[in-house]
Parts: structure tokens; sequence; C-alpha cells
């Protein structure tokens, strides 16, 4: 059973469908016992920062967050929640994978909308079947700033370079959304799923 | 880098594509689980689906709809037409659409951009608008273009940006249904005021229009609706045509 996790900023129809594709179980859930058993852990995010990290909090999930041992795939938001702090609201976040999450310079359109392409920096199992510099599905406001051992992709916005995917141990995030990203997200969801 | 966008927009009625000028004699154009799945399959970047006559229809139609084409397409799917509320919003978001388009609610009741803004993120916002010229300049029209009011264009879309809007869909009651081609002047102006990401609506008849719009202005997207429905125009060549004009686009 995969727990996509359920919370105020949860964007989960797209990617319930996309499981639904596979044929994987699934289930949209914030009961903590289900999400600590299941075999893998989805945390969409689509929104703001605070108004997301409060309602975790109130649903006693933050604190779950950190005893997830299975593989964890957040993505957007869910990606920047992984950081210690974000630059939106001026948010402490859980700091699982350590940088930051800053904002767009003001030069650039805001929010990024749109295909990007996508250097991958790293060998990783998620690439499995993936070219280089494949375009997917961003739209953010921000980005994750991290070191480049926790850093498996990169794409560029503006004069910035900043991570598309993110690793350390079990937990893995994508700044870009995999289930709206083609037949290149898909298979990126699929490795997930494999791994 | 950030690549141009090539939207297909699905004006929907009686649960079908619908397409007329200047939203008027609305003429069918098909089904819209089949053009959304022919269209993604095909490289469109983007699926809008605007339900044109959402205040006199049923809303569960819209819904249902949704949901059907959100389980076909993984590509970006933006929805809107009558949405007056946060419930309608977040409806729209469960049955599986991305971002939301906000039309003349984002006139009778501004507040409610800031409202959903806070509530979903600026990135789920898109406010449409449809301004038509007067003289030197543009007025905001709402209802389907029905309704003229007296809100200069430009004003009202940086307005919109303070209100936290995370895109603008700029139609124009000028050009919609003409084939003649984008209003660059009108995109110019909105783009040289905001920092938003722009969608051009209307006019577009040809490639060459497309190509045009991305090369004197600096929008993010170009959208057409019934040059593809009526396959005038396929989106594999119009993308490979502009990027043999230089356009950065996602083939």
């Amino acid at each position: 059973m995969i727990a996509i996790i359920k919370y105020n900023a949860g964007n989960t129809a797209s990617v319930a469908n996309a499981l639904e594709k596979f044929g994987y179980k699934y289930e949209i859930t914030d009961d903590k016992e289900k999400i600590l058993k299941a075999n893998k852990v989805i945390f969409p995010g689509q929104g703001r920062a605070k108004p997301a990290m409060e309602d975790l909090k109130t649903k006693g999930l933050d604190k779950v967050m950190k005893q997830i041992k299975q593989p964890f795939l957040g993505i957007c938001l869910g990606t920047q929640l992984l950081l210690p702090h974000s630059q939106e609201d001026n948010t402490k976040c859980f700091g699982i994978i350590k940088g930051e999450v800053k904002r767009f310079s003001d030069d650039e359109k805001i929010p990024q909308i749109g295909w990007n392409n996508l250097k991958l920096t790293q060998q990783n199992p998620l690439f499995d079947g993936i070219g280089d510099e494949n375009y997917v599905y961003f739209v953010n406001s921000y980005y994750v700033e991290t070191d480049d051992k926790n850093t498996l992709a990169t794409y560029k916005y503006g004069n910035i370079s900043a991570a598309g995917v993110i690793q350390k141990d079990n937990f893995y995030g994508t700044q870009f959304h995999p289930e709206k990203s083609g037949k290149i997200g898909l298979k990126i969801l699929e490795n997930f799923l494999k791994l | 880098m950030l690549t141009k966008r090539i939207i297909a927009c699905m004006d929907i009625a009686d649960g079908r594509v619908k397409k007329g000028t200047n939203f008027k004699n609305l003429h069918d154009a098909g089904d819209p689980v089949e053009l959304g799945k022919l269209y993604s399959d095909n490289g469109i970047d983007e699926l809008i689906f605007l339900d044109v006559m959402a205040i006199v229809e049923n809303r569960n139609t819209l819904l249902e709809l949704v949901s059907r084409v959100a389980k076909e397409i993984n590509i970006p799917f933006a929805v809107g037409g009558g949405v007056k509320t946060i419930e309608d919003i977040r409806n729209l978001l469960n049955a599986g659409a991305d971002k939301i388009s906000i039309g003349s609610t984002s006139v009778t009741d501004p507040d409610f951009v800031n409202k959903a803004t806070k509530e979903f993120g600026s990135q789920c916002i898109i406010i449409s608008v449809d301004p038509k010229k007067e003289g030197g300049s543009w007025k905001i029209y709402i209802n389907g273009g029905r309704e003229r009011t007296n809100l200069d264009a430009i004003e009202f879309c940086k307005d919109m940006e303070q209100r936290g809007a995370g895109e603008l869909l700029v139609n124009s009651l000028d050009r919609d249904g003409t084939n003649e081609g984008y209003d660059i002047k009108l995109l110019k102006a909105i783009s040289e005021v905001t920092n938003l990401p722009i969608i051009a609506s209307s006019g577009a008849g040809k490639k060459e229009d497309f190509l045009k719009v991305f090369k004197k202005t600096d929008i993010s997207a170009a959208l057409a609706a019934s040059l593809f429905h009526y396959k005038k125009l396929e989106i594999k060549d119009l993308k490979k045509y502009l990027i043999n004009n230089e356009i950065n686009i996602r083939l």
C-alpha cells in the first residue's frame, strides 16, 4: 500500500490518478499508523509553506515525518518542506535535508510555471531509463538550495541553478511535478514505486 | 531553461467542446475527454478547460468532466468558468484540476482573489481577463464578454498581481475567433507592468501568429482553441516550426 499524505496543501488527485494507471493500491490518509506501515509514502504539495506546516502540526504529522523509514517522495512544496527553513512566510520546516528554500529573484517572472529541462548530476535508480536534459513541469516561486551531495538533478531558472531532485537516505524530493510531466514524469514515479 | 508553452483551450458547454466567434454562435467541436487525451498525446504543454455556460449549467456536470479528463492526461490542467467560492476551487482541485482560472469573480469580488491565493497558493490561481479596446486603452468585460465595466485592463492586471494571482490569461474580445493574430499591443502593455507569467489568448490563426507573439513580447505561453479543434494546425508541426525559428519549446 502506498500512503499519500493528506493535508491542506496536497493536490492529491493527480498523484492518485497516476498510481491508478500503474495499478498500485494507495490510500490518501493522515493516519499516523497507516503512514508508518505503508510500503512507500508520497508527500504531494501545492500551496504555501506556513499554512501547510501548521496543518501538519495540528494533525501531529510533523513528528511522524522523521520516523518514516520507507522510501519517501516529496513533490514540489512537499520537497521544500524537507529543508530546515523556507523564506516563504519565514517558515520553520522539517530539516531532514540541509539547505534553504529561497525566493527566485524578482528579475524573473514569478512563479516559474512550465516545462524546464532537468540536468542529472548523479546516477540514481530514480532515473532508470531516463536520459539527461528531459523536460519536466515546474510550478514554483521558491527554490531549494542544498549541497551537491544531496542533489541528484538540477534545473536553471534565470541565473539560478537550483536543485530539481534531492535525496537523503530514504527521503527523495522532486521540485517539479512528476505526476504532471508526461511520460518522463510517469517513468520517474514508476521508478520510485519500484525502489 | 524554461520553455514557452503551447496551450490548448477547450470551451465547454453542455458537456461538449464548443467554439464560436466573439463568444457567440457556439459550434460543437468534439468530446472533451477524447480531445484532451489527443492533445496530451500530441505534445501539448497544458490544457485549459473553460466552462463558458457555467452560470446557467449544472456544476456537477463540470466536476465529473474534469475528473474524467484528469484521469486521461498527466500534463498540467487548468479549469475555469463560474468559479465564485473557495469551495468551488477545492471541488475542482479534488476532481483533478491543477490550476483554477477566475474570471468575472475577480472583477465583482476582487478580495476573493486574495482569499483564494492565500488558501491555495499563487501558483494555483490564474486570472482570466477579457479586455476590449476603447480609444487608446482597454476596458475589462465580464460575464463571457457580455458586460462592460469601467475598469482599465492594464490597471486591473497590476491589481491582480498585488492580490497574489499567479498567472494572467489575457483574452481579447477584439480578436477572439477572428484568426487575425494575437493582440500584440495589449500583451506588451500588460507584460510591461507585471512580473507574472502571461498566457496570450484570442486570435491565433496560423503558426506565424505564435512566432510573432513570442518574438515581439515576453509572454510565457500562447493559447489556441479552434485551430487545434478543427485540425487547422498540428501541435507537433507548430512546435517544430517554432523551434526552427529559435523559440525555446518542448518537443
